[in-house]
């Protein structure tokens, strides 16, 4: 049992280390969605500097191989099933506490499909069998980006891992998420790490960083996501509401995707007894 | 719809909008039957809040009736009569569920500019720039309310929308500011600045137990109702040294608490409140504290400081030192305005209190632009203004 000191501990952390070996073993390695991170870039932002970063990014994406070969590196191979290696180029860890229980939060996440509910961009995740599921992911202009992934540990109530399947993985990315009970019924800890191998390497990261669009931040934004639609079943927005903004009114939402499914309330009241 | 719409600095204008729908399972959509002027809306018009885009409907002070309800909505129903809180709160975060509803932690849609600034976001607010969620305020004939299950308080038939639109916020921003100062049998509270929240802190601090109330302001008409409303002894900071008159009314001692319901666009007339209007004309600060600087000297020791009035950024010559050499405690913040509705509406039935008191001029939505310009010039007149959208403009005020 940790203690509170403990529990609190800042791990939000972030590393790159070329080649090294990875700061963690596989068991606490996982999987989220470089994809989505990095391939949506340039279509959520106005500003031109971010599309421009985006379409870099996303372009990346489809000429991986070139790049990579152009920098001499194997990126393709890095963090796939078939190889030893695994995506280790960047570390990311973030944690968010959620008023919830552990179980109730990891049945939540293990039913795959709720995953697009609250991360943005990421179009859809089929599961292909018990431990394989097939993800979609939107891109630049009317582009998809899409891979296979295995969930290849998994404890009930505590953590799931998962990584992308060599052959048709577009982005090589590895990924945990770790429920923890929180002290004193504070509802629980979720730490996601993310091992990537970013599209266009390092400078388009450091790029992005410089606009305050990264793959550490997005996996932030996306956490608070999954935390507001657990805690209050929907994800608090403006857009598409009244202003006096003639042609610039908010972006209208073309369907609001989570209204539109079962409650999150009601899943998540089959796990816990402290749903509200 | 027509709603008040802000464009700058001292340029609000009522707009044709396209009407609010529902966004989200939790929201309701109001048709605003009155709505009210803020002081704190007057930081906006003055172009002191950041993050505000040209377009933003203002207003967070409102009441109507229920004309349309989200899916997961099961409380409300069309036709209820509503007051709905000015602080947007979900009901499940952490905070919520510790009564600091001002402080949720979801209903800020995008809590990042404030993160950078204070380190966290408190609750998203109607009509307060995009710093503060951005949502469309109700100084409109209609208005879009996230969390409806949680926020809006219903209304008995009966009583009048004046008497108990002011629980949208002004009202219980004046008793929390009241209830800050941990009010103990015998206790001197002194209130600066007469404005509406500090007249609500004044009949507050009586409700709660104060022996005394000593009001301070440099506006006459505000003093005459602090004395006659609030039954308050008075302060013209104008004609009288704070500090020294306060002294003497409590025998050396220091008020047990203060009360600053001024906030960040203090004025004053000694050399500290100059230069703080020097740097404010420069941008040099955003934030003139001139009435928060004098409450600090002027609290007893061991006092406690609540400041309902709002700051935004920094403050320059905070008398830190004064503060802790005497060991005063500081209670502030937005207001956790649902904690507060069923209480006070209650003290309102019952007939403790008739919150109409503050209310001057009654104009329509259509005049809003003109209610902002005369709120804003002529404080000596104007107090309270409070908008009516069913009602027909006609370019005059429909009573005073």
């Amino acid at each position: 049992m940790q203690n509170e000191a403990d529990f609190y501990r800042t791990n939000d952390t972030q590393s790159s280390g070329n080649g090294s070996a990875p700061r963690r073993n596989l068991g606490h390695i996982a999987a989220v969605v470089a994809g989505v991170t990095i391939a949506g870039y340039g279509v959520r932002k106005k500003s031109p500097a971010i599309v421009a970063l985006g379409l870099a990014g996303g372009g990346a994406l489809f000429f991986r191989r070139e790049l990579g070969k152009l920098a001499g590196n194997t990126i393709s191979s890095l963090g796939t099933s078939t190889d030893d290696a695994v995506a280790r180029e960047y570390h990311v860890e973030k944690s968010i506490v959620i008023n919830q229980t552990p179980e109730a939060l990891y049945k939540f996440w293990r039913d795959l499909e709720n995953l697009p509910r609250f991360i943005e961009n990421l179009e859809s995740v089929n599961p292909l069998d018990e431990r394989r599921s097939h993800w979609v992911v939107k891109g630049p202009g009317n582009t998809t980006v899409e891979w296979d992934a295995e969930i290849f540990n998994e404890k009930e109530n505590e953590l799931i891992a998962w990584r992308s399947l060599a052959g048709r993985a577009e982005v090589t990315n590895a990924g945990s998420i770790h429920f923890e009970k929180a002290p004193d019924g504070r509802g629980s800890k979720v730490s996601v790490t993310l091992n990537y191998n970013p599209p266009g390497g390092k400078p388009a990261v450091l790029l992005a960083k410089l606009f305050g669009d990264e793959p550490g931040q997005l996996i932030e934004l996306n956490l608070r996501r999954l935390k507001r639609l657990v805690e209050t079943g929907e994800i608090p927005t403006i857009e598409g509401q009244s202003s006096g903004r003639v042609a610039d009114s908010e972006p209208k939402r073309k369907e609001n995707k989570v209204a539109s499914k079962t409650p999150v309330k009601a899943l998540a009241a089959g796990a816990s007894e402290e749903v509200a | 719809m027509k709603a008040l719409c802000w464009y700058g600095k001292y340029d609000v204008r009522v707009e044709d909008v396209p009407e609010p729908t529902i966004l989200n399972p939790r929201d309701a959509v109001i048709k605003v039957t009155s709505t009210a002027i803020c002081g704190s809306d007057l930081h906006l018009y003055d172009g002191y809040i950041p993050t505000m885009k040209k377009g933003d409907i203002l207003g967070h002070e409102f009441m109507g009736e229920v004309v349309d309800v989200g899916s997961a909505i099961t409380n409300l129903k069309m036709g209820d009569r509503v007051v709905v809180p000015f602080t947007i709160a979900c009901g499940n975060c952490f905070f919520c569920e510790r009564g600091l509803w001002s402080a949720c932690d979801n209903s800020n849609p995008d809590p990042r500019i404030a993160e950078k600034l204070y380190g966290y976001s408190g609750s998203g607010l109607f009509g307060y720039s995009h710093m503060m969620g951005g949502y469309a305020g109700g100084q409109a004939e209609y208005v879009r309310v996230p969390f409806a299950d949680v926020g809006p308080i219903k209304i008995p038939d009966g009583v009048p929308d004046e008497k108990v639109l002011f629980l949208s916020d002004i009202f219980p921003t004046g008793y929390m500011a009241a209830e800050n100062c941990n009010i103990q049998r015998g206790d001197t509270v002194a209130v600066w600045g007469c404005g509406p929240v500090g007249q609500f802190a004044i009949k507050s601090a009586y409700l709660l137990g104060a022996e005394r109330v000593i009001a301070i302001d440099d506006n006459a008409d505000r003093l005459r109702l602090a004395a006659e409303e609030g039954k308050a002894e008075t302060i013209n900071f104008a004609k009288e040294d704070v500090y020294d008159r306060l002294k003497a009314m409590t025998g050396g001692l220091g008020p047990d608490s203060c009360i600053d319901a001024v906030g960040l666009e203090a004025h004053g007339h000694t050399l500290d409140a100059l230069y703080d209007r020097a740097k404010a004309a420069l941008y040099l600060t955003t934030d003139r504290l001139h009435a928060l600087r004098q409450a600090i000297y002027a609290c007893r020791k061991g006092g406690t400081i609540s400041i309902p009035g709002v700051y935004g950024g920094l403050l320059d010559k905070f008398p830190f030192g004064a503060a802790f050499g005497k060991g005063l405690t500081f209670r502030m913040g937005q207001t956790h305005v649902h904690k507060y509705l069923q209480p006070l509406l209650d003290l309102v039935i019952e007939g403790h209190i008739d919150p109409s008191f503050v209310i001057t001029h009654r104009l329509s939505l259509a005049d809003a632009a003109e209610g902002y310009k005369t709120f804003k010039n002529k404080p000596e007149e104007c107090f309270k203004v409070i908008l009516k959208p069913g009602v027909n403009g006609n370019g005059h005020a429909l009573s005073h």
